[in-house]
């Protein structure tokens, strides 16, 4: 709760600093901004609480019985399904795909139909999904085989970098956004507990250099795949 | 009453949200694992607190901080705010990019606090601080992804000012990247790598995106929709560069300790 309290006052300075000195202006509506606040508390001491209850030790669990089990086909499949289906329903995935639908039917790649626009951004969505997924995979079979991961991630730069080059100029923007957006609250701690989970009941694997990086990859691919989809399409 | 249908509306949608994850966590469980987890209730438990926790943390940002932050962001790129600030002028100049000054200090500040807050940072420190043993620091590496945060959402903002395109930009950092991952102490490479995809979730993402459409509605010259992303992918490429950073700092420290105390011991 103090913990939580703590983590918060930065931003509270900040707006207020802002608020009073350089726009000088009085807060509107006090009473619900302390509410909210206070909600606000509340809810980072409970999500912090269910973290270490629920979603860490259900992540690490699961990986030391995939290793346990030692089958890798449906590891690879697990880590594919978590990565897609937290992505495909990710609200921040939505509202990008349909801002790229718009910059889209601007730069006349589709028309500017309100059916086109739709058909657009649900590609674009189960696209960037897909290469969520993908990556995880990617992910989860680099900590298998003990593969060093920035040979894979500067790969994947150099890919980006190339591409960058073929694309259309407008959807440069959106790519690389797309990279930081994909990864919501929920997924992040779970798929840290799988990776570090999986990396600590593999022998010979430290769990601090092979257990993290899941994350990496599901930031790197869906910048190769909307910019390749905005070049097919 | 309005406060408890709001509440249960958010319940809902977070809910919703989170469906397909425990069918796909749940599904294995059962299927192919076929075993029941340990501890399962408490594992229960713990994904209904951390439901509650997201709905009234969704929820409270709604009612105090976004609409705040987003009606700042505006008033801050406002053409007739920067154009008062440039005081000691008898004349209004064609705003050039330091006028912007108060932009680049909210975008930094807003871009450390809310990183500060952000919760799957924090559950990303404590994994690591676990696993490491307690040498990396919980706090050492949020305040290292905060100052790389806020460093590239304020160089996003002067970029979009000036216009530069964005893919020299991403390439330079990218350069930077991979320079430091020849020498950085290897056991924070992948760390690093994955504090850029956590920086940018639920409270960061709809402040930045508000301040950079702001701005490229505001800037002459500068089309919304293509101009005013972008502050994201900064926001995850520097943390990545700033935590090597911390890495490479605290071992020269670490060096540097380890030294003199060896001399000491000489003496």
């Amino acid at each position: 709760m103090l913990g939580s309290l703590r983590d918060l006052l930065p931003i509270v300075l900040v707006i207020l600093f802002f608020q009073y000195f350089v726009l000088q202006q009085a807060l509107p509506n006090v009473a619900q901004l302390i509410l909210g606040l206070v909600f606000v508390v509340l809810g980072l001491t409970f999500f912090i609480h269910g973290l270490e209850q629920g979603l860490f030790p259900i992540g690490e669990s699961m990986a030391h019985a995939f290793a346990r089990k030692g089958s890798a086909f449906w590891l690879l499949s697990f880590a594919f399904c978590l990565g897609f289906g937290t992505t495909v329903a990710e609200p921040a995935l939505i509202a990008v795909a349909k801002e790229a639908a718009n910059v889209a039917a601007t730069g006349q790649m589709i028309e500017a139909s309100a059916a086109a626009k739709t058909q657009y951004a649900t590609g674009l969505r189960f696209t960037v999904a897909f290469s969520v997924g993908l990556a995880i995979v990617i992910g989860v079979l680099r900590i298998l085989k003990g593969w060093p991961i920035h040979w894979l991630i500067i790969g994947g730069y150099v890919l980006v970098v190339i591409m960058t080059f073929f694309a259309p100029q407008e959807i440069i923007g959106i790519a690389y956004d797309s990279g930081g957006v994909t990864t919501s609250t929920i997924t992040v701690p779970l798929v840290t507990a799988l990776g570090v989970g999986l990396a600590s009941s593999i022998q010979g694997r430290n769990p601090m250099i092979d257990g993290f990086g899941l994350i990496a990859f599901a930031s790197l691919t869906p910048i190769i795949f909307v910019m390749a989809y905005g070049m097919v399409i | 009453m309005n406060i408890l249908t709001e509440l249960l509306n958010t319940l809902l949608s977070t809910v919703i949200d989170v469906i397909p994850i425990a069918v796909i966590i749940f599904g294995f469980q059962f299927f192919v694992i076929r075993r029941k987890p340990a501890n399962l209730t408490a594992v229960l438990i713990g994904f209904v607190w951390v439901l509650i926790g997201l709905s009234f943390f969704l929820l409270g940002l709604e009612w105090c901080l976004f609409p705040l932050g987003r009606v700042m962001a505006e008033q801050l790129t406002d053409p007739s705010f920067i154009q008062a600030a440039q005081v000691g002028q008898t004349q209004i100049a064609a705003l050039n990019w330091r006028d912007y000054y108060w932009v680049y200090l909210f975008a930094f500040s807003i871009g450390f606090s809310t990183t500060i807050a952000e919760p799957s940072l924090m559950a990303v420190a404590i994994k690591a601080n676990e696993v490491s043993g307690g040498a990396i620091g919980v706090w050492g590496l949020r305040i290292a992804v905060a100052i790389g945060v806020a460093v590239g959402i304020s160089l996003g903002c002067y970029r979009i000012v000036v216009g530069d395109p964005i893919h020299w930009y991403i390439i330079g950092g990218y350069i930077i990247v991979v320079l430091q991952t020849m020498v950085a102490p290897k056991l924070i490479v992948p760390l690093a790598y994955d504090s850029g995809g956590v920086t940018t979730s639920t409270v960061t993402v709809p402040l930045v995106a508000a301040l950079g459409l702001g701005l490229a509605e505001n800037v002459p010259g500068r089309n919304p929709l293509i101009d005013g992303f972008g502050l994201i992918a900064f926001a995850s490429l520097l943390p990545i560069i700033s935590v090597m950073a911390y890495a490479q700092l605290s071992e020269l420290i670490g060096n540097d300790a380890a030294r003199s105390q060896q001399k000491n011991m000489h003496k």
